[in-house]
């Protein structure tokens, strides 16, 4: 899918290898161009020099929480408009709050439908 | 002189005393008393000086020359020890209504009635020898007087015609109206304790009326009696203490006998104790006392040398006092001197036979008569004039006793010595009251003990040898010993020799009495009642003097309190104490009443901080009277006191336990939320492990689902193996959960048994076989032939060795995969140990990949296959099996981990 004359960029930030196979399939399969981390460092370490449109990150990982990729990357200037959807299977109201105030835009609780996190992530490309 | 005559005077004397008896029992039964006075009670003291003293001291100065002194001596000697001991043995006997010596010695020691026997009996045989010197001395100065010169009176045919027997009728009559005209419930006698301090002045003045007589009549004065006296050799040897053939040693076991004499003797504590109005009268008798004694014995020595050089043998020395004025002819002032010797015969009688019929009544008869009464024969005891008659009884049994004595022994001994038989046996009782008074830890069996010895010991060396003497029993034993050993001879035990006989017995059976007392009351236990009433009487100021138990209850009237206050105080701190008082007590103080004893106390108090403890008592003592207080209330006060620590003690007990209750209670409390907080982080733990594989399982399936046709055929299978691996890992972490649960109730292993480690091992390792082939992992396992015996349950052991494998299959090299399994045995425990050639575990790590849900990553990989569960199961299986687990690794050269199992204590199997 094209939108505004270039491909959408989308970083996968998840510790679960299948869980990465399978957001990777559903991406490129709608035309993103994808990049994968396995944890928060990785992540981070990927964006210095990509910039992608949505960052779909995980909770739980080895290390670094989300959250914590969360308030970093917001930290970062060039990051600015960067979306980031958690993708967590941490599904309290609490951890919603969280998830809010490290600066996400949206939050899905694993396991997702696939339908629902596509249209989600192609809601944000169409309208920011 | 006409015996009708000497019986009309007597018999006018005795009406005399009757009528001074009667008149002060008149008088205190309107409540005024005469005896109340310290120097009534100082002369009623000198009832310890009797016939013997009065007829006895010149014989035996005759004899013995000065020897005569010892037995007066002790009481003024020893004056100060004696104060202290009277005060507390009064002060105690006062708030015990103690009756007689026995009944004291027996309250000491638990109230015992064998002591009271013991007591009893002791000064029974102990003292009727000396009332019968008594009765012989009145018999002996009637005779002197009717038959002076006459020659010897004629023995009597009968009784009838025996004067001491009418004289110990006149005796029982006139102690029989004295001692028990009225039962008494403190045992006080007014009238009898005034007709003895009037006896006691009718003996010094007569006595002394016959020694001017004799110095200055016969003689002229002392200096002319005295210069005579030496220039005759037998007169002249009376005058130096060598004549008396008394050592230093004999000296003060004499002073020592006395002065326990003066206290213990049964009549001696009846006057000074029993019949004492108040402690404040000792003191001034302290000095009246061995002053009468010393005026009573000042002209002894004059009579006994006149005596000497006047008569020649044919006259008894006993009888100077009546024959010397019979020589010169002065037959009025012999008959007066006899009258003098006969008062200080009545009173020593009657009151001895008061304080041993109180004694005989109250611990021997009446006990039995109870027994009797409790087998049926009530009639027996029945009120006070039965408990009268009882005494009276007992009066008349003492006196005949005496009466018999002196028939059969009294005649082979003189006064003297037969008075200090008695004072031996006396002073028997000295170590238990002395120890009673002052030593806490003296126990009944000790005092029991202690009497017993010492009374055989003094049986054995005074009245028998002197019984055998008489002729009543055999006298073999006196000069061979006992059984024919001469080491038991009662005049020389253990072959001591050289001293008088009473100094002999004295010192022998005082030595064995204390010791006995002394060493049995260390190694016996005392009863509850025997320490309480020990407390009592070791530290009977302290129950007096009111600061730890307010035990006297003492009542005053509250307008005298206040003005005692305003008086040292001034009137601005009386009021605020007293307003103090009332807010703090919420009582309101009128004038007109009675202050009750807890407010005495206070103002007591209050008063000691302006002039001193000691002199508030004497204030306080001034406007307060003191309620006696009974045995029974001393007793129950304690009792209320010892209660009521009782149970504030077992108040504190409950109140600890309550406090540690709580703080168990609160400890299970943190450890519950604790165990709360752990299970929802478990679950929320397993929650998002089981999420995980379901989120991927989940999703790969809706794409194939989905795009079935346009996925490659590399890739539907790669996807479809992937939701077959996280099926497997869903339905492992259930098992594993379970698994832990049940882990978890930690109930025992079931189903133990005796295994072979090799075995197990063996069986665990060809389970992962395939997979070991699969990736091409090399397996060693050494030794493969020991005999390694465990008890525990297979299944389990299995899954232990397998998590192992598996783990070390998952961490190995992934080229060049080792695993090396060795096994051995050491003391009592075998050891596993698995080790494989992976990346190894940091240091940090090392106790963490026990726990629940910890898994170690590799950078490259994010997640390892795995619950983080298996290492957790691992460990608290071996620890069922009583085992544990360690780890050991350095990063990069892979890790080992060693099991520790113990070794089977069954016999060994010989399965491999």
């Amino acid at each position: 899918m094209q939108i505004s004359g270039h491909s959408a960029k989308i970083l996968v930030v998840d510790d679960e290898p299948n869980i990465v196979i399978a957001l990777e399939y559903l991406l490129q399969r709608e035309g993103y161009e994808v990049q994968k981390a396995y944890n928060g460092q990785q992540a981070l370490d990927c964006m210095e020099n990509w910039t992608p449109d949505i960052v779909v990150l995980d909770v739980m990982m080895p290390g670094m929480n989300g959250f914590e990729v969360a308030r970093r990357l917001r930290e970062i200037p060039a990051l600015e408009l960067t979306k980031i959807i958690f993708l967590t299977a941490k599904g309290t109201q609490r951890d919603k709050e969280s998830g809010y105030a490290s600066g996400a835009e949206y939050y899905m609780i694993k396991p997702f439908d696939n339908d629902v996190f596509i249209s989600t992530v192609n809601e944000i490309m169409a309208y920011g | 002189m006409s015996l009708s005559l000497v019986i009309g005077c007597s018999l006018a004397y005795i009406s005399l005393l009757f009528l001074i008896a009667w008149w002060v029992d008149k008088r205190a039964e309107r409540g005024v008393s005469v005896v109340n006075n310290p120097y009534v009670y100082a002369l009623s003291l000198a009832v310890y000086c009797t016939a013997w003293t009065f007829f006895g001291s010149v014989g035996r100065a005759t004899t013995g020359g000065l020897s005569f002194l010892g037995v007066y001596l002790g009481p003024t000697l020893l004056a100060p020890l004696w104060y202290m001991m009277l005060r507390k043995i009064i002060l105690i006997s006062k708030n015990q209504r103690i009756t007689s010596i026995a009944d004291f010695i027996s309250s000491r020691y638990g109230k015992s009635t064998t002591l009271g026997v013991i007591v009893t009996l002791i000064a029974v045989l102990g003292i009727v020898p000396y009332i019968s010197i008594q009765l012989k001395a009145v018999t002996f100065g009637i005779n002197t007087l009717t038959h002076f010169k006459s020659g010897a009176a004629p023995a009597p045919t009968s009784f009838w015609l025996d004067s001491g027997f009418w004289v110990t009728v006149a005796m029982a009559s006139f102690t029989g109206v004295f001692g028990t005209r009225k039962l008494d419930p403190n045992e006080r006698h007014e009238g009898l304790v005034a007709a003895v301090a009037f006896e006691s002045i009718v003996k010094l003045i007569t006595f002394s009326a016959v020694g001017l007589f004799v110095t200055f009549g016969i003689y002229n004065g002392f200096g002319d009696l005295f210069t005579q006296a030496t220039l005759r050799e037998d007169t002249a040897k009376m005058l130096t203490f060598e004549s008396s053939g008394i050592t230093p040693f004999s000296w003060n076991v004499l002073v020592m006998l006395s002065l326990f004499a003066i206290i213990l003797l049964p009549r001696q504590f009846h006057i000074s104790v029993v019949e004492n109005t108040s402690p404040r009268h000792i003191p001034k008798a302290m000095w009246v006392f061995p002053l009468y004694l010393l005026l009573i014995n000042i002209f002894v020595l004059p009579i006994a040398l006149a005596g000497k050089m006047i008569f020649d043998a044919g006259i008894h020395p006993d009888t100077y006092v009546l024959s010397l004025p019979l020589e010169k002819g002065a037959a009025w002032l012999a008959l007066a001197a006899f009258i003098g010797g006969f008062s200080a015969a009545t009173s020593m009688i009657v009151v001895e036979a008061t304080a041993l019929s109180i004694m005989f009544s109250n611990h021997i008869l009446v006990p039995l008569l109870i027994r009797m009464r409790s087998i049926g024969r009530n009639h027996l005891v029945n009120g006070a004039a039965r408990l009268l008659d009882i005494r009276r009884i007992s009066i008349l049994l003492m006196l005949f006793l005496a009466y018999l004595y002196q028939k059969s022994v009294g005649s082979t001994y003189d006064l003297v010595s037969v008075g200090l038989i008695s004072f031996t046996a006396a002073a028997q009782l000295a170590p238990v009251v002395i120890g009673g008074l002052y030593w806490k830890r003296a126990t009944h069996q000790g005092a029991v003990a202690g009497l017993i010895v010492g009374f055989i010991v003094w049986a054995f060396c005074l009245p028998l040898p002197s019984m055998a003497q008489a002729g009543i029993i055999s006298n073999s034993f006196v000069n061979e010993g006992l059984f024919h050993i001469s080491f038991l001879k009662p005049y020389a035990l253990f072959g001591v020799t050289g001293i008088d006989p009473i100094t002999h017995a004295a010192f022998w059976s005082l030595l064995f009495n204390a010791w006995t007392y002394a060493i049995v009351s260390v190694n016996t236990q005392p009863t509850m009642l025997s320490l309480t009433q020990a407390d009592l009487f070791v530290n009977i100021h302290k129950y007096i003097s009111g600061h730890e138990y307010d035990i006297l209850k003492r009542e005053a009237k509250i307008g005298d309190l206040k003005a005692v206050l305003n008086r040292y105080l001034g009137e601005t701190r009386t009021l605020a104490l007293l307003s103090d008082y009332q807010v703090y007590n919420k009582v309101v103080l009128d004038d007109h009443q009675t202050a009750q004893a807890d407010l005495v106390s206070f103002v007591e108090t209050s008063l000691a901080g302006a002039i001193g403890a000691a002199s508030a008592r004497v204030v306080i003592d001034s406007v307060a009277k003191e309620d006696p207080i009974s045995l029974d209330e001393v007793m129950r006060i304690l009792d209320q006191t010892r209660e009521a620590v009782q149970h504030s003690r077992i108040m504190e007990e409950k109140n600890e336990e309550l406090k540690t209750l709580t703080l168990q209670l609160t400890e299970a409390n943190v450890q519950l939320k604790q165990l709360d907080r752990l299970k929802a982080d478990f679950i929320t733990t397993v929650t998002h492990e089981l999420r995980t594989p379901v989120t991927s399982i989940k999703a790969l399936s809706k794409i194939i689902l989905d795009d079935y046709a346009r996925l490659d055929e590399e890739r539907r299978t790669a996807y479809l193996q992937i939701i077959v691996n996280e099926s497997d890992r869903i339905s492992r972490l259930i098992n594993q959960v379970l698994d832990i649960e049940k882990l978890r109730s930690e109930e025992p292993v079931q189903q133990m048994e005796q295994l072979e480690l090799t075995e197990i091992v063996l069986h665990a390792v060809d389970g992962v076989q395939q997979l070991l082939t699969e990736r091409n992992i090399k397996c060693t396992i050494t030794p493969t032939n020991l005999s390694l015996p465990v008890n525990g349950n297979r299944d389990k052991l299995i899954q232990v060795v397998v998590n192992l494998l598996s783990n070390a299959l998952k961490f190995c090299n992934q080229q060049e995969g080792r695993i090396d399994i060795h096994l051995k045995q050491k003391d009592r425990f075998v050891f596993l140990g698995i080790r494989d050639n992976g990346p190894g575990i940091p240091a940090q790590a090392r106790q963490l990949i026990f726990e629940q849900f910890t898994q170690l990553h590799s950078k490259e990989q994010g997640k390892p296959h795995g619950t983080g569960l298996g290492l957790y199961i691992t460990k608290k299986i071996v620890e069922q099996h009583h085992g544990s687990i360690r780890v050991e690794s350095e990063p990069g050269h892979g890790a080992l981990f060693e099991i520790i199992l113990p070794l089977s204590n069954d016999e060994p199997l010989d399965r491999v």
